[in-house]
């Protein structure tokens, strides 16, 4: 299983990979914000929390058929199948592979966008934790979606369509306690509802993954 | 017709649009119905063949 | 005999086949009678004026929309556990008939709306939780189209059902959480204070078992024609 989540970091990190495509996306959707609304930055400011959970969930988004496509083309998911490892343990794996390689880098990457954002000074601290706390959920509830969609050719629309859904409760929580906390409000709540929610799906999506996978294989 | 004072327009065009909906969606599960009945009677009739 | 029988699709197919021409006349009588009674023989509401009529179309569409989706969770893991094809198909094809129903709910929701509380569309939690709702049907809708194989697509479909479920019921809280709405209380509780005033409570029992039963009816003429199409396929497969 390390072996398996060494070897896909490396081939994430890898060019052609995906790696950086992530950050790339969030960076350009962080800008595109204030040519929509303009750059006034009061509004900025008050619309930083939502825009940056956004971005970080669609550049995540964006990442996702990569973690078990390629591998099923080239049959090396069928090989894994067949290995005395559990496939909730591979999904584990791999999922944890996507998160180090996307949910991480956005994570940090949030803090500089959000300076660009003029985020006020006491979110940052729960901008970085409510990312860091969130965004594995999104790994491994994207590790389920893109399960679901491995045998469908062209499955990247439908994917996002299955999984978006999905991602409001994370959304949700991790949104509302950065805005909590711009408007000098106690984070915290949400904060741990948020950490349920990745912990839930951390320990139950790789076995809904497992059946979704098993189902395409055989 | 009963009266429905000043807000004639809002149920009528509630009670349109619900039947609008729930009539299209009778009418296309019957037609469904229809076209798959069709289909399974040819192809068993082939096969009777 | 045990009701798993009519898990064979023929036996499926010869009660349904009765059941149907029953069932639509008792559907067309509720159906009838409900809404009549409800549009020509209720007053109108002293706050509401005549749009509490709109209820005797949004209350029911509401309840279906919401038990079509635990319908299909049910007859998923039916599917799951015991592989019957038509629980699956089953569940196939409740999920247009919940999806337009969460369709009537919304439209007529917000067509009420306008002039109650001055908008069509609010973020009320409720409203929220519903259009989440019309999403989780079009995924799931979307999700058999896209797969070739029946029985890859019923397993997958209702895995993706299963897990949309409780991510469903999680969303329902979070937006719960995330704002605090204007809808009122329940309009159907048992508890006489609560619930609707009688003379609307009537005409929307009645209206609630015509949908009821509309969905029935509904479901069964779609099973009826999954059940069709799939051995008219089989038999294609066998013939050429």
């Amino acid at each position: 299983m390390l072996a398996l989540f060494t070897r896909d970091l490396k081939l994430a990190f890898r060019s052609g990979g995906g790696f950086g495509l992530a950050l790339a996306f969030f960076l350009i959707v962080v800008m595109f914000v204030p040519f929509g609304v303009g750059s006034d930055l009061t509004l900025l400011a008050r619309i930083a929390p939502g825009i940056l959970w956004i971005g970080a969930l669609l550049a995540c988004l964006l990442s996702l058929d990569r973690i078990f496509q390629l591998d099923h083309e080239d049959g090396t998911l069928d090989v894994l199948a067949t290995s005395p490892l559990p496939l909730s343990g591979i999904t584990a794996a791999k999922a944890t592979a996507h998160w180090v390689t996307t949910g991480l880098p956005l994570t940090l990457a949030a803090i500089p966008l959000g300076y660009l954002l003029n985020l006020p000074e006491p979110a940052y601290i729960w901008l970085f934790a409510s990312l860091a706390i969130g965004t594995p959920a999104l790994s491994f509830i994207g590790a389920f979606g893109a399960a679901v969609t491995v045998g469908i050719k062209r499955g990247g629309l439908l994917l996002s369509l299955l999984v978006l859904p999905l991602y409001i409760p994370t959304l949700i929580f991790g949104a509302v306690s950065v805005t909590k906390s711009v408007d000098g409000l106690n984070p915290l709540p949400s904060l741990i509802l948020l950490a349920g929610l990745t912990l839930f799906s951390v320990v139950l999506m790789p076995f809904a993954s497992a059946l979704a996978l098993k189902a395409n294989l055989n | 017709m009963p009266d429905l004072g000043k807000y004639a327009d809002t149920v009528i065009l509630a009670y349109v649009v619900s039947f609008v909906l729930l009539i299209g969606l009778s009418a296309i599960t019957w037609a469904q119905s229809r076209r798959a009945k069709r289909l399974l009677d040819a192809e068993e009739a082939r096969r009777g063949k | 005999m045990s009701f798993w029988e009519y898990a064979n699709p023929v036996k499926f197919m010869g009660l349904s086949g009765r059941l149907i021409p029953v069932l639509s006349v008792l559907t067309a009588l509720c159906l009838a009678v409900g809404i009549l009674w409800g549009f020509f023989g209720t007053p109108d509401d002293y706050k509401q004026g005549s749009t509490v009529k709109i209820i005797f179309l949004h209350v029911p569409s509401a309840m279906i929309a919401i038990n079509a989706w635990i319908m299909m969770m049910i007859t998923s893991l039916v599917w799951l556990i015991r592989r019957h094809h038509v629980s699956a198909l089953a569940a196939k094809a409740a999920a247009p008939i919940g999806l337009t129903m969460t369709l009537i709910a919304l439209g007529t929701g917000a067509i009420w709306g306008k002039p109650m509380w001055g908008t069509y569309w609010a973020w009320d939690p409720r409203l929220t939780s519903f259009m989440i709702l019309a999403v989780f049907y079009l995924g799931y809708i979307a999700l058999w189209n896209a797969i070739e194989d029946t029985d890859v697509a019923a397993d997958l479909t209702s895995i993706l059902c299963m897990v949309g479920s409780v991510f469903a019921l999680l969303s329902r809280y979070a937006v719960n959480f995330w704002n605090q709405g204007l809808h009122q209380g329940a309009s159907l509780s048992l508890d006489k204070e609560e619930h609707v005033d009688n003379a609307f409570y009537f005409p929307l029992l009645v209206c609630i078992a015509g949908f009821v039963l509309l969905f029935v009816i509904l479901v069964l003429i779609r099973t009826r024609t999954e059940i069709r199409l799939r051995r008219a396929a089989s038999l294609q497969a066998r013939n050429t």
